[in-house]
């Protein structure tokens, strides 16, 4: 037999840890008060309850206590008090996620950063922002607009969420395709380690000496560090942006569209994607004006310069006809261009109007298996009984599937949670992935079974162990056990076999 | 599986079990950059070849022994590129050995650094094992980032055996613009042009010119140029201009007998260095190159109180060449390395000297 690749590196804080007994959470609670201010523990149950689950509603676990230090000694002395009494340490922003990856440990502590709500400095030269973590993603465009510049990472949830979620689960946006992730905004974080050590990682050079380790945090999903700070690049704001807004009446041509547009060398500054199920879920809603005799609407941004922008949603006219648009719109002003939009950004709560639960699917896939993906999707409606609507970042081949259940019918919620994994299985073998944006959280541990193989998933334990020796760092999440996969596997075994089916497992 | 890449897999298993130490090298373009490392040579020049390309996804896969130039004159028939610009030092370096060394040239300070582009790698482990982190496609969060951790590793993790990389359609139009001025005023007017909805793609400095790129339609380079003033260059003057920055073939980078890299915040004043024409400035001002005799500690001191930090790029004295790690960072280091590669067999030394 083979030797395991790497030595194991396994984390002892399981992931259905057992509620702790009674004088565990005292002895932990009188160590957190004995250094905190009154006001930062939280442990009775009534202060509890609004942190069992984070966005995905679906996953709920009551933790052991809360914190919420205000400074960064006080942060240093919880993880201090955590690492001496071995106590599990999630952090938490807004609690927008969508994968779990702020639900609480059951004898772990939460440790909210949502003091930590201060905007440092906008330094509009240098084109920078230094934030704490607990900073709402959309202050940070609101205060930085009196310079001309904005933060342009905006996920959908940019008015709540904060910016030390969006740097643990690298949040993308609309805008991705030509601004670029968290990882590509963000320059620098100040954080501390499980052993409350301050570490400084990237700054405002733009090269520092040594691995990437600012690459590796962002998207850890707070397994590897708490982030006390961050320096946000800042852009300057485009003179003009309008939408074009093509109608089709195939979703297969609408994917090919997308694919047209890259290929004519046009980087849309948003490139989104509507099925017919979605757009009649938002526009009486929002009327947003869409189409709803098209089975699939698409949605095109070009900002720059006004001559840039005319060009520009010209040559997108022209492609978009040729691909076979049914119908065309162009923005005409400020206003209607946020109207094209709004259905867009509405289509979460809007599935929320049209059925009592959804839920959001985040894989990725390469753009010319849009149409691939769609028609599964619709075999899969038929398999399971549920409807789902469509949207997707079509630019970045990341899609929004929302499936809608009620969770007060039997067996609904079952049948939606393997939907979902379905959907991600496919996004592997397209060739994609089972999270562009959301995180893995503890949502998707199973899945990532399918996309990493053991020695792939051993490699990140290595990592979390060089991070977070204890493993106190929202264990649990993000990197599936042996055990978890193979118990994933014997249920659930793809196309007749496990990847690597040569490699020790057990 | 092919037989380059088996000979590789062989190689490192037989290196782990004997723990001897490799020296991974491409064509060896970069042979100067980072620390001495000895080891038995492990050419990864036999393992090339563009995997997958397909212009409308924007990503380009190729292994790593791969030729920068078969890999431009590729992407440029479907009017792409690589919009890092990799150095190639007058060179044909390889894929591998750019990730490995995670240079980038002028662009870096508009479009990203070539991290920002990695969209996903092949690992070849310690023992043996081909890992796959990220993808081919340009959102993906799952699992640690691992292919973005190796831009810039040296090596010193395992061999890099294949890598994904975004790719942009090449600008519709270049022009370049040159001012006469000193380098605080060129600072000042970089940083204020950088906040500013301009096309600029790079910006140089050097000996009393101020040197300005604009990338993008035609009709924004009209307004831009509109806007900014300067002389119009020759297209290829400009060209071989930003062409030896990129490459360092401009003499500016052979004339020094010891020349620093300094990363520093765009904004950060003139560094206060004696002679004329022995400051390079790059990168909107994030990116130094400075001639100078000052003492390895001296020049370090400088660079942190300027908000950065220095790095011996040639010249000097081996083994002190990168500006050294915090204590905190350094261990996490330490312990990467330990798990990643327990007997140190790839490269070791060339980035950090115990490691």
């Amino acid at each position: 037999m083979r030797r395991p690749v790497f030595d194991a590196d396994e984390p002892r804080w399981s992931e259905s840890a057992e509620v702790p007994a009674r004088d565990r959470r005292l002895t932990v609670a009188r160590a957190l008060r004995a250094v905190l201010p009154a006001d930062c523990v939280l442990s009775g149950d009534e202060e509890l309850r609004p942190y069992e689950c984070d966005g995905l509603s679906v996953f709920r676990q009551q933790p052991m206590l809360v914190v919420l230090p205000r400074t960064e000694e006080e942060l240093r002395a919880v993880l201090l008090v955590c690492r001496r009494l071995e106590v599990p340490v999630v952090a938490r922003g807004a609690g927008t996620g969508l994968s779990g990856g702020a639900m609480p440990h059951a004898s772990g502590v939460v440790l909210s950063l949502a003091r930590f709500d201060r905007i440092l400095e906008i330094n509009a030269s240098a084109r920078i922002a230094r934030v704490q973590p607990g900073v709402r993603n959309l202050a940070v465009s609101e205060a930085a607009a009196a310079y001309g510049l904005f933060y342009a990472p905006d996920p959908s949830s940019q008015i709540a969420c904060t910016i030390g979620g969006n740097v643990a689960e690298n949040a993308g946006g609309v805008h991705c395709l030509k601004y670029g992730l968290t990882l590509h905004n963000v320059l620098g974080l100040r954080g501390c380690t499980i052993d409350g050590e301050p570490i400084e990682l990237g700054g405002c050079a733009l090269d520092a000496p040594g691995l990437d380790l600012l690459a590796l945090s962002i998207g850890s999903e707070g397994l590897l560090l708490i982030v006390t700070e961050a320096i946000l690049k800042l852009v300057p704001k485009p003179e003009l942006a309008q939408v074009v807004m093509a109608s089709f009446d195939d979703v297969g041509k609408a994917g090919e569209a997308v694919a047209a547009i890259i290929a004519a060398g046009i980087i849309p500054s948003g490139l989104e994607m509507m099925d017919r199920k979605a757009t009649a879920a938002v526009e009486p809603f929002v009327k947003a004006g869409y189409d709803l005799a098209a089975a699939a609407i698409l949605l095109a941004e070009s900002d720059g310069t006004p001559d840039e922008v005319h060009e520009e949603v010209g040559a997108m006219e022209r492609v978009l006809q040729a691909a076979g648009a049914t119908a065309i719109a162009v923005s005409r002003s400020e206003a209607e261009r946020l109207r094209f939009w709004s259905g867009r950004k509405n289509a979460f709560p809007a599935a929320g109007r049209i059925s009592p639960d959804y839920y959001c699917m985040d894989g990725t896939i390469p753009r010319k298996n849009l149409g691939q993906m769609l028609k599964a999707i619709e075999q899969m409606e038929h398999k399971y009984g549920l409807q789902c609507m469509n949207v997707f970042h079509a630019g970045d081949g990341n899609l929004h599937p929302l499936i809608l259940f009620d969770a007060n019918r039997a067996g609904e919620w079952a049948r939606a949670d393997r939907f979902g994994a379905d959907i991600l299985e496919l996004c592997v073998q397209l060739g994609g992935t089972i999270t562009g944006e959301h995180g893995v959280g503890v949502e998707k541990l199973n899945s990532m079974c399918v996309q990493f193989s053991p020695a792939e998933r051993a490699a990140f334990f290595a990592v979390k162990r060089a991070f977070d020796p204890p493993g106190l760092l929202n264990p649990g999440k993000a990197i599936p056990t042996l055990a978890r996969c193979a118990e994933y596997g014997r249920m659930h075994v793809r196309r007749g076999q496990l990847p690597h089916p040569d490699l020790p497992r057990f | 599986m092919d037989a380059a890449l088996q000979d590789l897999r062989r190689r490192v298993i037989d290196a782990h079990g004997a723990k001897t130490p490799l020296r991974l090298r491409g064509a060896g373009t970069k042979d100067f950059y980072g620390e001495r490392c000895d080891g038995t040579l492990l050419d990864m020049r036999g393992y090339c070849g563009v995997v997958d390309y397909e212009p409308s996804e924007l990503v380009i896969t190729a292994r790593c022994g791969t030729s920068l130039s078969e890999v431009e004159s590729l992407l440029a028939r479907h009017q792409q590129f690589l919009a890092f610009e990799p150095p190639a030092f007058g060179g044909d370096p390889t894929i591998g050995g750019i990730i490995a060394c995670g240079l980038s040239g002028p662009r870096r300070f508009q479009a990203g650094a070539v991290r920002d582009f990695v969209l996903g790698a092949v690992l070849l482990c310690a023992q043996g094992e081909l890992l796959h982190f990220g993808g081919k496609v340009i959102k993906n969060v799952a699992g640690f980032d691992l292919a973005r951790l190796l831009c810039g590793s040296l090596g010193i993790l395992g061999a890099i055996t294949e890598v994904s990389l975004k790719v942009l359609p090449l600008p519709r139009l270049e022009q370049s613009l040159r001012f006469e001025m000193a380098a605080p005023e060129a600072l000042a007017l970089f940083n204020r042009w950088a906040g500013q909805p301009l096309p600029i793609s790079a910006t140089a400095w050097w000996h009393g010119q101020a040197w300005v790129r604009l990338s993008g339609a035609p009709s924004a380079l009209r307004a831009a140029r509109a806007r900014l003033g300067g002389e119009l260059l020759e297209a290829g003057l400009a060209a071989q201009w930003w062409r030896g920055l990129r490459d360092q073939t401009h003499a500016f980078f052979s004339e020094a007998s010891t020349l620093w890299r300094l990363s520093l915040p765009s904004t950060a004043a003139p560094l206060a260095l004696a002679t004329a024409g022995t400051q390079l400035i790059e990168w909107g001002g994030a990116l130094r190159w400075c001639a100078s005799d000052l003492s390895l500690a001296d020049m370090r001191a400088l660079a942190a109180a300027a908000g950065g930090t220095a790095l011996q790029w040639r010249g000097g004295i081996a083994g002190s060449r990168f500006h050294p790690l915090a204590p905190t960072v350094l261990q996490i280091h330490r312990r990467l390395k330990a798990r990643f590669d327990p007997h140190r067999i790839f490269n070791p030394g060339r980035l950090i000297a115990d490691l």
